[in-house]
């Protein structure tokens, strides 16, 4: 290591500081005995106790669970078509308008994409009937539109990496294509998947901008349940809540360094 | 490429008409419906605007136009502030994104090969917690008798607490918090493809470094530069949640206003017509950015193909 890269450590340094103050002060008051974020008055767990015991918050959290797991789902079917159809099929016609479409939904602020998603659902409702009031349904649709743009991004760079010499091999065989897709290309792309699919998950577990939009009465996400209590002057339940959501990544986290790791030797 | 086999017109079939069909129903259809509504009247109904059209008497077909709205978000001052202060704020954030990210990238991707994994993990591990959870965190670190304040007191840096948050600049640091992943991430899968012999052979040549970075290292990162101002860019120019939360009462930002309006005006073709304006401003930094990302994709699966024969 020379001796001119000691600024840009230190510039490396303070962006995982800044990264990271955040998230370590949440997980220190979720411990603090005060309700005061701010002050310190000794070590407790009971806003962990009552989060058990908060209905409202439990409700929401199952519900984004439910939301997060089909929409995921669907946007990794959805996304790796796209992803198929971009590597795979060329310079098609409509190509340039596809990829726009595709492209589109990473950068748009919710606000726009929430609010054109409850127009586009009340249009139809009043026209065709369905979908029968907002909820699960409009808030797993709107999700699965915008997450599947970031699966697409995720599985074709993977598709466009990959060596293609087991398909043809396969194709000489006298394999079928779509045998051929599912036996080698898919597990060949699996952790693209899987990595697309968490995407997914943890956008919609995190939307609050566009499931305020598209949902209706009865069907409140965790955001909004957060958002509602932050505007209100927060309990630290939700530092206890975050505390475990970080807990349970950074374990996700390492249990899959650590296959990875197993795997590769 | 083979003749396409007779069989494998299904696949096209889906993996294009599928996504297509999908992007086409629920994101650009409930743009036209946007502009249609953007141009209705407000009303006390259920939906809460004006039919855009309707049959009255023998079969005459009236058709309403009012852009009254769109009068009102360009001649109202508070519109037009809250528009220029969205891209202003949008501007100095993908400024201190890139000065903060380009290091810190620059950095990931010159660290030895098996440190670059967990470094970038690091990046995006934030990410994968609650954003709105890690923005009510930065309102306990920034408040008055936050941790900011007392740290800086502690310093002798300052001896009155600074009233930070609900400011400008309490919204300058949770944007370039939130988005600092999304400038870090483009910048570094465009260095770790740099070629390094050519900073090589610019010493080897008498070049000093800070000139090699500027002739060769900078215009070479170029798209990744590009790439990630507007994956900050555009999306902050309409962001609600931090100026809501961090911002205050005071601070204009069209993301904001368009959820005001929405929410509790209740008017829903002026949000509609907001969305519009916003979006007609998006449309050049977005165009530029697809230009770019379509020619590096294309080279990308061009590689590809070219691997495949």
């Amino acid at each position: 290591m020379n001796r001119r890269r000691w600024p840009l450590l230190a510039v490396l340094a303070f962006g995982y500081a800044f990264l990271y103050v955040p998230v370590l002060l949440l997980i220190i008051y979720s411990f603090n005995e005060s309700r005061l974020v701010t002050v310190w008055s000794g070590f407790s767990t009971k806003w962990y106790g009552e989060l058990l015991h908060n209905r409202q918050l439990l409700d929401a959290a199952w519900l984004s669970v439910r939301i997060a797991t089909v929409s995921a789902t669907v946007a990794v079917i959805l996304g790796t078509l796209a992803a198929n159809a971009l590597v795979r099929h060329g310079r098609f016609r409509g190509r340039t308008g596809f990829e726009l479409l595709l492209t589109a939904p990473l950068v748009m602020p919710d606000v726009i994409i929430g609010l054109s998603m409850l127009l586009l659902f009340v249009a139809m409702q009043q026209l065709i009937g369905w979908p029968h009031g907002r909820g699960f349904t409009t808030i797993a649709i709107a999700h699965i539109t915008f997450s599947m743009a970031y699966v697409a991004v995720v599985v074709r760079a993977r598709l466009a990496q990959m060596d293609r010499s087991l398909e043809e091999a396969a194709m000489d065989l006298g394999a079928r294509p779509l045998t051929v897709y599912l036996s080698i290309t898919l597990p060949l792309i699996a952790p693209a998947l899987l990595s697309g699919w968490l995407l997914a998950f943890t956008l919609s577990l995190d939307d609050l901008v566009i499931a305020s939009f598209v949902s209706g009465p009865g069907s409140t996400t965790l955001p909004m349940v957060i958002y509602a209590s932050v505007r209100m002057g927060v309990s630290p339940q939700i530092n206890a809540l975050a505390t475990i959501v970080v807990a349970l990544v950074t374990l996700a986290v390492m249990v899959a360094g650590m296959t990875m790791r197993e795997r590769r030797r | 490429m083979k003749a396409p086999h007779p069989r494998r017109r299904l696949s096209p079939l889906l993996n294009i008409g599928a996504p297509y069909l999908w992007l086409c129903l629920f994101f650009l259809l409930p743009f036209l419906i946007v502009l249609r509504i953007s141009i209705a009247e407000p009303a006390l109904a259920q939906p809460p605007y004006t039919a855009l059209w309707e049959w009255i008497d023998d079969g005459v077909l009236s058709i309403q136009l009012n852009f009254q709205n769109f009068m009102l978000v360009v001649e109202d001052e508070l519109y037009l502030a809250a528009f220029l202060n969205s891209l202003w704020v949008a501007l100095v954030c993908t400024v201190l994104c890139l000065l903060l990210g380009y290091p810190m990238a620059y950095a990931i991707a010159t660290a030895r090969e098996r440190w670059r994994v967990l470094l970038l993990l690091l990046i995006v591990l934030p990410f994968w917690t609650s954003f709105l959870i890690r923005v009510y965190a930065w309102m306990g670190i920034l408040k008055q008798n936050g941790l900011l304040n007392h740290f800086l007191i502690w310093l002798g840096v300052i001896d009155q607490p600074l009233t930070i948050l609900h400011t400008q600049l309490a919204v300058y640091i949770g944007v370039v918090y939130s988005y600092l992943p999304f400038m870090i991430l483009p910048l570094y899968a465009n260095l770790t493809r740099l070629d390094f012999s050519l900073l090589e052979a610019a010493a080897d040549l008498g070049c000093r470094p800070w000139r090699a970075f500027l002739k060769i290292t900078l215009p070479l990162s170029l798209p990744g530069i590009v790439a990630g101002s507007m994956l900050v860019f555009i999306p902050v120019v309409g962001e609600f949640v931090i100026p809501d939360l961090l911002g205050g009462p005071r601070s204009l930002m069209v993301g904001k206003m368009l959820w005001t309006e929405f929410f509790s005006n209740k008017d829903w073709p002026l949000a509609s017509a907001l969305a519009i304006v916003l979006l007609a401003l998006l449309v050049v930094p977005f165009v530029l950015m697809q230009r770019l990302e379509a020619t590096e994709a294309q080279r990308l699966d061009d590689a590809a193909d070219g691997r495949g024969q």
